[in-house]
């Protein structure tokens, strides 16, 4: 039987478009909760209003963000049983416990604290009420532990052994599973980078609304001073990003050496040993026929892969794609013979990568020049309107960011599902028709369109009204809080 | 069968009934956008009851599923493949119900706010509404195969025992909603309430009757276990009695709420106790999914006891902290806009 696209092509899809419409949200959201939790701790501690203000003006843009990566995260829960049964059949003993665990354990908190957080402004001591969204903070940041430890064992399976009578693997040791080492280099890579998805968006944000503000506008320090604990933020982000990225990269050399070839557009295995400069280039641009799996054009710069991947100027091999796709088929061919090839899409892989490492790189050097042109004495950053647009622009950066890693940890996994022991192909669900996932993947998609739309549109409209609004309402009625005027007998 | 497996069968009807008990309400309050508030005072007040707790108690069924998947792996991979177009309603339902809370709140024009409010009020009937047919359909002989894998066809799952289910389950919410409302809101909208109650108490005793006698028709239970069976219905015809003489003779607020959330979890326990010991009813007996056959390895139940034993009772302290902290009724006409 002949079909265009196949129940595996569509569950795939599907599963590509939800996760990452949902990973725009996730790092938003949990670095909004730092971001938030930062400004009000400075209230607390400084007691001046305008940190209040500035977490209720940003928790404004953290709830939205917070409520559709709730909504989306729903369908991850949903999908491995809908898509992918045969999947969760067989790693369900391992990968359902950690999804269970996750909501157990963090996204209980979560949710309950959040709904505290957000009515209880003035009913709590700004000292108890900080803590709410610490706690909301923290817990979103597990939850995303708990998450990654599940994608790490698909990534790099450990702990586990199979039952042939079962027919499944079972999990024989958890401890292993939340010491897996790329558990540990994934986890603070993802956790920096909600720092500098929320460092970068709080900024950008600020440096749109600097433009529309007349000069001498009272909320122009507001703004300034939400610039700079942001991008403090950010930066600690990039740079962290940038070291816990290398160590990922370094790392995939030997856990998953095709994704590390094709991220560097190696083809043909170097040897520096055999190369007149003793080191291995680097290539800046590559461009491989997808179908010889070739590289047909691309320019070099000497040394640089020997530094990033034997962390030394000279020396270190890297294996081709070439090689590697010749020692797997001799390596897996007996067992999963129905696999074709164990090439992933090297271009994609290849441009992804750089987009994250030239990304990380250009955001650390706007960052830095964006807190000097702000620093307090000085009034450059609203006399450069060029700067704030390019400011204001690069509060999208991030989500591109964030897109290309994970479409390079999960491309990269192809053929696997869970890496060396079970194919994607295996994985889907066979009693699942064409009809529903073509039906679910287009209204799917519509709705994220929809979503997404929604969000940028009232996320614009949250920073047209800006805190003078909260200002004003506060100053009418107190506060944002129903509870207080509400609340029988709390007039008094 | 070991005892951490039906500890745990047991664990997943306790997330479900808890699930429903709590987000019952919340879908009860979602409806009355549509079918109780009379203005926009209305609505805020209706957002205001459940505002801060929805979302967790929402939790409550991720966890349920999350909880199958990790203690019973073949379960999960069946039900949620099986069911497949109406778990992707329940799930684009809840997608649109939250984000329609937060996207309420932020709208130019009071025409817009309706819109989301709209979409509140036809999600939160949509989800009770296919949970109940899910789970009434779990009960009542899917065709599964050798592999466990459920093909169910339109007509297997849309018979009418699955849609008095889903009835019944929405039914109950609404009313347990009402409930919510008359304990947390003051006004007219709670006058209103009581007044829908009247009439919905009578409806709902009706649906029970015809959901026992369907019962007897569409599943074995009558078969296999009928005194349960019956002590479990005469229960929960008793407590909807019970709750409907409360709520108008007494006029009290209270003991009908817990009761009407006591009856949708009396309903997962009835189902769940004429599963026992399976999971998913086949057509053919020989392919039933039980709780030997889908249960996960004696190491990942051990380590899942573990973890609920230690987690769950700290999250029911601070869920009900929660609870105690917003515990003050809103009332409906002083509600700022």
């Amino acid at each position: 039987m002949v079909t265009l696209v196949g129940i595996v092509e569509l569950a795939r899809f599907q599963f590509a478009m939800t996760t990452i419409f949902h990973f725009f949200f996730v790092p938003m959201s949990i670095g909004l909760g730092l971001v938030v939790s930062v400004m009000e701790t400075m209230y607390v501690f400084k007691k001046d209003k305008i940190y209040k203000d500035m977490a209720q003006f940003w928790g404004k843009i953290f709830l939205l963000s917070f409520a559709v990566g709730v909504a989306t995260g729903l369908i991850q829960e949903f999908q491995f049983g809908m898509n992918w049964s045969r999947y969760s059949r067989y790693v369900g003993d391992i990968f359902g416990s950690l999804l269970a665990i996750e909501a157990l354990v963090a996204f209980f908190a979560e949710s309950t604290f959040i709904g505290l957080w957000s009515f209880t402004w003035d009913r709590f001591k700004p000292g108890l009420h900080v803590l709410l969204i610490w706690i909301v903070t923290i817990a979103s940041g597990l939850s995303s532990l708990w998450i990654l430890a599940a994608n790490s064992f698909m990534q790099n399976p450990i702990g586990y052994a199979i039952d042939n009578h079962q027919g499944r693997a079972e999990l024989t040791s958890f401890g292993a599973l939340i010491t897996n080492k790329q558990l540990w280099v994934q986890f603070p890579h993802v956790i920096v980078g909600t720092f500098v998805t929320a460092g970068f968006l709080v900024a950008g944000m600020s440096a749109f609304k600097l433009l529309k503000l007349k000069k001498n506008d009272i909320q122009i320090p507001f703004f300034r001073k939400s610039i700079n604990i942001a991008l403090v933020i950010g930066l600690i982000g990039v740079v962290g990003a940038l070291i816990t990225g290398d160590r990922h990269a370094f790392d995939l050399q030997s856990m998953q050496p095709m994704k590390y070839a094709a991220m560097e557009g190696v083809d043909e295995t170097i040897t520096s040993s055999e190369r007149k400069d003793k080191a291995q280039p680097w290539s800046l641009i590559s461009v491989t026929n997808p179908d010889t799996h070739k590289v047909i054009a691309k320019i070099e710069i000497p040394y640089v892969l020997s530094i990033l991947g034997n962390h030394s100027l000279t020396g270190g091999n890297t294996t081709g794609t070439n090689e590697l796709e010749k020692e797997f088929q001799k390596k897996y061919g007996k067992t999963h013979s129905d696999i074709k090839n164990y090439y992933v899409p090297e271009n994609t892989l290849f441009y992804a990568f750089r987009v994250m490492a030239v990304g990380g790189g250009g955001l650390m050097m706007l960052g830095v020049v964006a807190l000097w042109m702000n620093r307090k004495k000085s009034k450059l950053i609203l006399t450069q309107r060029w700067f704030l647009w390019i400011l204001g622009i690069t509060t999208f950066i991030p989500f591109v960011i964030n897109t290309a890693g994970w479409l390079v940890t999960e491309l990269g996994r192809y053929p696997w599902v869970v890496y060396g022991l079970m194919p994607i192909s295996d994985a889907v669900s066979p009693n699942v028709s064409v009809a529903s996932l073509l039906i679910s993947n287009i209204i799917y998609f519509l709705t994220f369109a929809a979503i997404g739309g929604i969000m940028i549109w009232l996320s614009r409209r949250v920073l047209h009204s800006g805190p003078s609004a909260e200002q004003e309402a506060d100053d009418a009625v107190e506060s944002r809080d129903p509870y207080e005027h509400l609340i029988e007998g709390s007039e008094a | 069968m070991t005892t951490l497996e039906l500890v745990w069968f047991i664990l997943i009807g306790v997330l479900w009934a808890g699930f429903l008990f709590l987000e019952g309400f919340d879908f009860g309050i979602g409806m009355q956008f549509a079918f109780n508030a009379r203005d926009d005072k209305d609505r805020e007040a209706l957002y205001q009851a459940i505002g801060p707790n929805w979302d967790a108690n929402e939790v409550w069924l991720i966890t349920a599923g999350g909880a199958t998947f990790a203690a019973f792996p073949g379960w999960y991979a069946s039900l949620f493949s099986g069911f497949y177009l109406m778990l992707f309603i329940v799930l684009l339902s809840l997608i649109y119900r939250g984000v329609s809370f937060e996207f309420r709140e932020h709208m130019p024009t009071i025409q817009a706010t309706h819109l989301w409010e709209r979409l509140i009020a036809l999600t939160s009937f949509l989800v009770p509404f296919f949970l109940g047919m899910i789970l009434t359909a779990t009960v009542s002989g899917m065709p599964i195969d050798a592999h466990g894998d459920l093909s169910a066809r339109f007509f297997d799952y849309v018979t009418p025992m699955t849609l008095v289910g889903g009835v019944a389950v929405a039914l109950m919410s609404y009313v347990h909603g009402l409930n919510y409302t008359r304990l947390r809101i003051e006004g007219k909208i709670q006058q209103r309430a009581l007044t829908q109650l009247r009439y919905l108490y009578p409806v709902l005793l009706a649906g029970e009757v015809i959901f026992a006698v369907l019962l007897f028709f569409y599943t074995d239970f009558y078969q296999t276990k009928a005194m349960w069976t019956i002590i479990i219905l005469a229960f929960i015809v008793l407590i909807t009695v019970s709750g409907w003489y409360i709520a108008l003779k007494k006029q009290h607020e209270i003991i009908p709420f817990i009761l009407s959330g006591l009856s949708l979890a009396s309903v997962v326990t009835l189902l769940f106790v004429g599963l026992f010991p399976r999971v998913i009813v086949a057509n053919n007996p020989i392919h039933n999914l039980t709780i030997v056959s889908t249960a996960s390895s004696a190491y990942t139940l051990k380590l899942m006891t573990i973890v609920v034993l230690t987690a769950l009772p700290i999250t029911l302290v601070y869920q009900i902290w929660s609870f105690w902290v917003f515990r003050k009724r809103i009332i409906s006409h002083k509600v700022v806009e």
